[in-house]
């Protein structure tokens, strides 16, 4: 990696002075299990690392009244260590619980997940976020297998946040700090498919950093992510789910797919096919087929669209303990 | 067998604690004084000629102490990864660094890195030519039923925990060398050629090693560069280890083998004909598979037709991989026949027992005593059910089997023993211990002929000062080492009982050392403790040499060659999913006489994960617009953890009949068949054979759907 610039600052305020207008003027150190490869790849290089661990801020875990507030810095251990999440939360225990690696779980931190660079080969070998070379997209005519069916380009790497697909299902927000500011954007509009090289995946500008993260209470939820491996390994499908119930009647509901888009993506058909509905295998089926509406996998990726109908319906099926 | 004292018996290695503690260091953890890093530059493309290289701001880098041009202007470059310069620095973020400031300028040529589509391959393919035996075409009419697939393994690389890499020291006319080494008593000699000096001027010091799998026997490029930067440095030493994305691009590969197979058999299962049509590449020089050894271990099948194609690729080259070629081989064959099995709907066991006679003669009743233990290990008869036949619910649960042939002779080894007065014994010997428990080995040879504790054996290995020993591959060392020990230690066990018998008023030939004493055959009322014993030598210590001629060995009945071993596997298959989970791979596994069953049965337990891996995860990816290795990491190139591999049963053949054949290697064949049980238990599973491994979801998915394919 290159040469660079360490500060580890004990306040919020310090560490946003810090940040510059640029990527790569300084980059946020959390966990440090994305950012130390990266560097180490030559993918970024920035001229100063501000390390978060020593702001207690950042840190913990709260009920506040019916929401949960998740401090940036907390660890997937500590989160998944959490009375208050694991009674309330079981979709966001079963994607840490996804990252199977004790020791990534130990390191790693929630704000982290969010912002984590796509694992995207071409993106990590230098190719940028949309993967192309003299004009082309590698994507598409390449090596696909782990890339995206949903959005249609031109970005086809897929969100790497484990976290995201929770998230969005449970409607959270995230609380993001600037030097001059504080802002609250919801965790669907914090994840972006980026239309060109010089747009960040996130809705975060260089100098700001995201503080927390709040979920409302009050849903029956569940992750159920396809997994190749049981031991490290990024899920080939994920999909989490957030339902509103009356009695065993889902009055709302929300399904939120990873690892098929750019961004957790919003399977707005099968949240509509679960309206009213109580849920059972031939609900749960169709509102996984439902998810599928509007996939067009790419070369070799065709398999993710079974996936996602598996996927969906046995997230559905664990939310309500039928699986 | 019953008489043996040590050998046979379930002993733990006797580096165990060291290695798991960390207390053992490998060359790759040593850090002497003044160490400099060392950091190659490699080429970034696929095909290129080289037109020119400037290395001076890699020079002017602070902490740089030599900058070394590899391949200069004019030069080709074949394949991605190619080393083209290398640098020393004070640190490895400084030689990095400096990396970084060499200027290259390529021409870019075009390339090819992909050859699962022989169609697509073009000029690059090398057909070997068609071999033919029998009457293919009339046992192919005559058969009742005909199957034909498609079948492919991908490249895969070694993987080896520790790096390829080592320390060198140059020193004046002195060369120190720790690498990570299969061959401890040839590499210096590799070494000091590339160098132009005198082998007697290098010493090779490598008392642990990482694995190698056949990727680790010649001193690499990258010895001779560290070599040159610590000369140059005036004898610093220089660590040159590969970083992960270059081990996994240029430090070695198993060739691809895909095929387009025709089996054919009569009602009753007897085959009638085979032909197979195969190709595959180990990079730039095509893939070394030689077509005649289809079918695999079922090679008398009365009429053949068999052409392999190697493709030359622009991708680094293939290096031996544990048991090279017979994991494919086995891989293509059993898919075939088990599908043809399938197709008769036989039990796969019952079609290969009907053509066991095509099997060489001698193996015939080991793979029968073999298929009977793994059958009952792996509860056969209640778990195998027809093709298609698996039950309700998206689970699917399947069972299949695989078979393995190898030669595993003993190299060429000499050893030197020494008695000492105060009772120690050393065995010096300048072989390696690669993670087969050789030096436990070695120390259970001597205790047994000495009649001490195996303990007290102190075993000094991975020197080059020491004996001459062979390269650790093809299953070549514990046999080799094994007699070249035992001779040494019956020819200083000789000279200790000359010095004894007439102190027990005996003669030598009457003496018997056991339970650390001597004692004279059946009187053990005349005996004298081994302590005693050897404090009668005053100050004259026992040395004696011994040797093992690998080509005589067979005659003197120490060790022989060939050995059968059955796999079976058990897996089940989210067909929803496409996910394979391992429930049990079953490896019984005949090598001779087993010297110590404990480090036996932990070479299958390696052998069935490196297997597992290979089933269901490994593949090196290749993009062909760039040229180069996708997934030169641990993170895309997926290997399996230990909540991936099931339950794994290692059943070692020990048997009178076998024992009496002598000791035979083992680190290869528990590698071969694993890979078409797994994949026939697949097939079992769900109903249609996957063709190309690994069994990875999408994968497994298409063939559901109808659409399975090699690539």
């Amino acid at each position: 990696m290159e040469q660079f610039a360490y500060a580890s600052p004990k306040n919020l305020k310090d560490a946003l002075g810090m940040l510059g207008s640029d990527w790569n003027d300084a980059a946020v150190l959390a966990g440090g299990t994305d950012l130390i490869s990266l560097m180490k790849d030559y993918v970024v290089s920035p001229k100063k690392v501000v390390n978060l661990k020593g702001i207690k801020k950042l840190h913990g875990i709260t009920q506040k009244g019916s929401d949960v507030h998740i401090g940036a810095i907390t660890t997937l251990d500590e989160l998944t260590s959490s009375p208050v999440i694991r009674s309330q939360f079981p979709s966001l225990i079963t994607a840490a619980m996804g990252v199977s690696s004790p020791q990534i779980r130990n390191m790693g931190t929630v704000g982290g997940d969010l912002c984590q660079r796509p694992r995207c080969w071409y993106f990590r070998g230098g190719q940028g976020l949309l993967g192309m070379k003299d004009g082309k997209s590698l994507i598409v005519d390449g090596e696909n297998r782990y890339h995206a069916i949903f959005g249609g380009g031109p970005a086809y790497f897929v969100s790497a946040s484990s976290f995201g697909p929770a998230l969005v299902a449970l409607d959270a927000k995230i609380m993001i700090a600037s030097p001059t500011a504080t802002r609250t954007v919801n965790a669907a509009d914090f994840f972006i498919s980026p239309k060109d090289e010089k747009t960040r995946e996130i809705a975060l500008a260089p100098n700001e950093i995201v503080t927390d993260i709040v979920i409302p209470g009050g849903t029956t939820n569940a992750t159920y992510e396809v997994r190749h491996k049981e031991g490290l390994d990024w899920p080939l499908v994920t999909a989490s789910v957030a339902l509103k119930m009356s009695g065993k009647q889902v009055t709302s509901a929300s399904v939120v797919l990873g690892h098929v888009a750019p961004m957790p993506w919003n399977a707005a058909a099968a949240a509509q096919a679960l309206g009213g509905k109580t849920i059972d295998e031939s609900v749960a089926e169709a509102a996984g087929v439902a998810a599928t509406q509007g996939a067009r996998p790419l070369s070799q990726n065709d398999y993710k669209v079974q996936l996602v109908k598996v996927a969906v319906k046995r997230a559905l099926l664990s939310a309500a303990g039928i699986a | 067998m019953d008489k043996r004292q040590v050998m046979g018996k379930r002993l733990n290695r006797l580096d165990g604690v060291a290695k798991a503690s960390g207390k053992a260091k490998y060359s790759s953890d040593l850090n002497p004084d003044q160490l400099l890093y060392g950091v190659l530059l490699t080429c970034p493309h696929a095909h290129a000629n080289i037109k020119s290289i400037d290395i001076e701001d890699a020079k002017r880098v602070p902490g740089v102490t030599s900058v070394r041009v590899i391949l200069g202007a004019g030069k080709e470059v074949q394949w991605r990864g190619a080393e083209i310069a290398s640098v020393a620095a004070t640190s490895e973020p400084a030689a990095r660094d400096a990396v970084r400031k060499i200027k290259v300028d390529y021409e870019i040529l075009p390339h090819l890195v992909k050859e699962a589509e022989l169609s697509k391959v073009g000029p690059r393919a090398r057909p070997s030519g068609e071999q033919v035996s029998g009457d293919p075409e009339k046992g192919f009419a005559e058969a009742d039923a005909v199957s034909e697939g498609i079948y492919g393994v991908p490249v895969i690389t070694h993987c080896c925990l520790e790096p390829h890499g080592q320390i060198v020291r140059w020193s004046g006319d002195k060369i120190d060398y720790w690498p990570s080494t299969q061959n401890v008593s040839a590499v210096g000699g590799d070494l000091a050629k590339s160098l132009g000096v005198d082998v007697t001027n290098v010493s090779v010091d490598m008392q642990y090693m990482g694995g190698g799998f056949g990727s680790k026997f010649p001193a690499d490029i990258w010895a001779s560069e560290a070599a040159q930067h610590s000369k140059a440095s005036g004898g610093r030493p220089v660590k040159m280890f590969l970083d992960r994305a270059t081990e996994l691009s240029i430090a070695g590969n198993r060739p691809s083998v895909f095929g387009k197979v025709k089996v054919a058999a009569k009602s009753d299962g007897t085959m009638t004909a085979w032909q197979s049509e195969t190709w595959g590449s180990g990079g730039m020089t095509g893939g070394g598979l030689n077509a005649d050894l289809f079918p695999y271990v079922f090679r008398q099948v009365p009429n053949r037709k068999v052409n392999h194609t190697a493709v030359s690729l622009n991708m680094g080259s293939a290096r031996a991989w544990r048991a090279p070629n017979h994991p494919q081989q086995a891989y293509i064959t059993f898919s075939a026949m088990e599908d043809l099995a399938a197709k008769l709907k036989m039990d796969p066991i019952d079609f290969f027992l009907k053509n066991i006679g095509t099997v060489r003669q001698d193996f015939r009743p080991t793979y029968e005593r073999q298929l009977a233990k793994g059958m009952e290990l792996i509860d056969w008869k209640k778990n195998w059910h027809q093709r298609g036949d698996s039950g309700k619910g998206p689970v699917k649960r399947g069972l299949g089997v695989g078979f393995a042939t190898w030669g595993g002779l003993g190299h060429d080894s000499k050893c030197r023993t020494t008695i000492n007065p105060d009772g120690t014994v050393e065995v010096e010997i300048g072989s390696q211990d690669i993670g087969t428990a050789a030096r436990t080995m070695i120390a259970m040879v001597t205790a047994e002929t000495t009649g001490i504790d195996y303990t007290r054996v102190k075993v000094k290995l991975g020197d080059n000062h020491y004996p001459a020993s062979g390269a650790s591959g093809g299953s070549t060392t514990t046999g080799g080492v094994s007699v070249s020990s035992r001779k040494a230690a019956v020819n200083a066990m000789d000279k200790l009982f000359e010095k004894i018998a007439p102190l027990l008023n005996s003669t030598p030939d009457q003496l018997e050392a056991r339970d650390n004493t001597i004692r004279v055959k059946g009187d053990p009322s005349r005996s004298m403790s081994w302590t005693a014993a050897c404090q009668k030598l005053g100050i004259e210590k026992i040395t004696e040499m011994g040797e093992n001629v690998g080509r005589n060995a067979g005659k003197e009945g120490l060790i022989t060659q060939g050995v059968a071993g059955v796999q079976m596997a058990d897996v089940s298959v989210d067909i929803e999913t496409g996910v394979v989970k391992m429930n049990k791979l079953v490896i019984v596994q005949d090598c001779g006489l087993v010297v110590n069953p404990k480090t036996a049965e932990s070479q299958g337990y390696g052998a069935g994960i490196m297997t597992i891996c290979a089933a269901l995860m490994e593949e090196r990816i290749t993009d062909q617009v760039l040229g180069k290795v996708l997934n030169a990491d641990m993170e895309f190139y997926k290997l399996a953890s230990m909540n991936d591999i099931g339950e794994i049963i290692v059943h070692m053949d020990i048997h009178p009949d076998n024992d009496k054949r002598g000791i035979i290697g083992l680190g290869e064949p528990v590698a071969i068949g694993g890979m078409a049980a797994i994949g026939n238990a697949c097939a079992n599973a769900i109903g249609v054979r996957v063709p190309s491994l690994p069994l990875t979801p999408d994968r497994v998915l298409a063939a559901l759907a109808g659409k399975g394919r090699l690539a």
